[in-house]
């Protein structure tokens, strides 16, 4: 021990060498594999970190000043509005980028021993980022934070028991006010931030326990190494620095959305929920509130946190989706519920409503228990199928899981583009 | 191994009253939460009841009763409800939040229906639920007609299952 000399190293290798190896697998490096996203989310949280502390110089929480503090950041030579901009596009793709990251992480089989509690810490996180968006979405206090937040903490209030003082705890009032601002201040830059931070320490720590990325494995016993210093973090600086000039340059030609003061005596005409919960008010049009705020997200989230532990349903370790056959049953699983979806509310829309038979039997029949037996059952019928073709456990799996991924994004992409006013169906986006 | 024999000379085996200060640590770490957690929810209750205070019992005037023939609705602006005469000729005043998820509703003249920007729900003049996905009726608010003026006590919204006669005023 004491006879091997330590090379002295800088502060910053110093850094690196905490959360790296000295050497990695090489087969981890390769691009394909991982495409970065962990890195870049982390980029992106180091943007957020950077330039929400920025913007606590410019904006003012007060709910008579917060609006004219926005409008005053554009004002003159002030550089304040970029950096909202930055701001707001940052958030809103690390929601983007944290979702792929996830996805990546369970469609390269990364849910192995020692990895599992980092998918739950990976999964709070990625809760804590869509929490951090919507508390930070009040804040411009115009029209669209106003009604997009009157929406969700009325959806809250559905959940049964717990609702309406959650709710109530959450806008501090009966209805969105100075109150909820205050909250929502506090939780956006007093709670989140240290919470995600201290997972994000842990995640890190763990995946270096686990020994580093998933790798495949034939190769684990006598793999090559590459050096951390310079092959990875080259790699990292390419990623991290090309994502925040790509953001940059985006921020300074497009403004971040701002619509006029916001007016509690008129919704606009639709109303929308912040995008990423648009397929919750989209499902809120065609089931039971119960049911759609919070049967079956929470069901999708159980099935999402309970991968690691199902038996047999990791996928094949450092290989996407467990092969080329595996491939091919998750983009169709996934394509499957994109179009099923859509052809659900299509018909719910048109036949079902038109000719009044939406309430066949009580609304907790007709607009509840049977759409979610009939979800189960489809799931059901799809492992069944896989299982009955041959395809491993895992496979059956990720078709139910990616047939699932393809019903929210279905519902999230109607709701945000082919709803108008009054909710109608229809192309709306082409208008304008 | 050298280093472990060391360790193991200079720091025997725990003591017991180190396990005992572990659990201490513990237990004010505990008290040191619940305490903020107390700390907390009085602070929010603190601003509830300052809420709650300001706003008391409001009855604000809605013009005379005369003014407004059986079927009419008009807006009330600095209550945020809506004031309707029904076909009976009896009174009643709406809230204007609908029951779906809180979204301003406006009143649609040519269709003669309450509609919901937010989800399409449509409500009818005594805001009865005419089309989904609202559930309940729009709430209420009590209606007094003295010397043929109308007030409204804006303090509190009712909250109802149906719609009956009782909620609504007669001159």
């Amino acid at each position: 021990m004491s006879a091997k000399i330590r090379q002295p190293h800088s502060p910053i290798s110093g850094f690196i060498f905490h959360l790296h190896p000295r050497k990695v697998a090489a087969e981890t490096i390769r691009f394909t594999l991982s495409f970065g996203l962990g890195g870049m989310a982390a980029t992106l949280f180091l943007v957020l970190a950077v330039t929400g502390v920025l913007q606590l110089l410019s904006y003012s929480s007060d709910s008579t000043a917060a609006y004219q503090s926005i409008i005053l950041m554009y004002a003159g030579s002030s550089l304040a509005g970029f950096i909202r901009n930055v701001h707001h596009w940052a958030g809103n793709l690390l929601v983007i980028v944290a979702l792929l990251h996830l996805l990546r992480v369970y469609l390269t089989g990364a849910l192995g021993q020692g990895r599992r509690l980092n998918w739950l810490i990976g999964c709070t996180l990625f809760l804590l980022v869509l929490l951090a968006n919507f508390t930070g979405y009040l804040l411009p206090w115009d029209q669209l934070a106003f009604w997009a937040v009157t929406i969700f903490t009325n959806m809250v209030t559905y959940v049964p028991l717990i609702g309406d003082p959650l709710g109530e705890l959450l806008r501090g009032s009966n209805e969105v006010g100075p109150a909820t601002l205050a909250n929502f201040f506090a939780i956006h830059v007093g709670l989140i931030p240290p919470l995600i931070i201290i997972l994000l320490i842990y995640h890190f720590w763990l995946i270096r326990k686990a020994g580093g990325l998933v790798r495949s494995r034939n190769g684990e016993a006598h793999a090559p190494m590459v050096p951390t210093v310079p092959t990875l973090i080259s790699r990292e600086a390419a990623v991290g620095f090309g994502l925040c000039a790509l953001l940059f340059l985006f921020s300074a030609l497009v403004d971040a959305p701002l619509d006029d003061i916001a007016n509690p005596g008129q919704s606009p005409n639709p109303a929308k929920a912040a995008w990423y919960f648009m397929g919750l008010q989209e499902l809120l049009l065609h089931l039971h509130p119960v049911f759609a705020i919070c049967i079956v997200p929470l069901l999708m989230l159980l099935l999402l946190a309970m991968l690691p532990f199902l038996r047999q349903a990791a996928l094949e370790p450092g290989i996407w989706c467990g092969g080329s056959r595996g491939r091919w049953t998750a983009a169709s699983s996934f394509l499957a519920g994109l179009l099923g979806v859509i052809i659900w509310v299509i018909v719910d829309e048109f036949v079902f409503k038109i000719s009044g038979s939406e309430h066949f039997l009580t609304p907790w029949l007709s607009r509840g228990i049977v759409p979610l037996l009939s979800l189960i059952f489809i799931s059901g019928l799809v492992y069944r199928l896989l299982r009955l073709r041959k395809s491993p456990p895992s496979e059956s799996v990720m078709a139910v899981t990616l047939l699932c991924l393809g019903i929210v994004c279905g519902l999230t992409v109607i709701g945000i583009w082919f709803r108008g006013p009054g909710m109608a169906l229809g192309f709306f986006f082409l208008k304008g | 191994m050298e280093q472990d024999q060391q360790l193991r000379q200079d720091y025997p085996e725990q003591p017991r009253r180190r396990t005992l200060l572990n659990r201490l640590w513990s237990l004010i770490g505990l008290l040191a939460f619940i305490e903020l957690g107390w700390l907390g929810s009085s602070i929010l209750k603190s601003r509830k009841t300052r809420n709650t205070q300001l706003q008391g019992t409001k009855w604000i005037e809605a013009g005379r009763a005369e003014a407004l023939i059986t079927g009419d609705v008009k807006a009330v602006p600095e209550g945020m409800l809506f004031l309707a005469r029904l076909e009976d000729g009896g009174f009643i005043a709406l809230s204007r939040t609908c029951t779906h998820l809180g979204c301003a509703i406006s009143w649609d003249k040519e269709q003669e229906k309450f509609v919901c920007p937010c989800h399409g729900s449509t409500f009818d003049r005594a805001g009865t639920v005419l089309s989904s996905p609202a559930i309940r009726p729009l709430d209420f608010y009590q209606v007094r007609i003295e010397n043929g003026h109308i007030r409204i006590d804006v303090s509190k919204a009712h909250r109802r299952e149906s719609f009956d006669p009782s909620q609504t005023t007669r001159v």
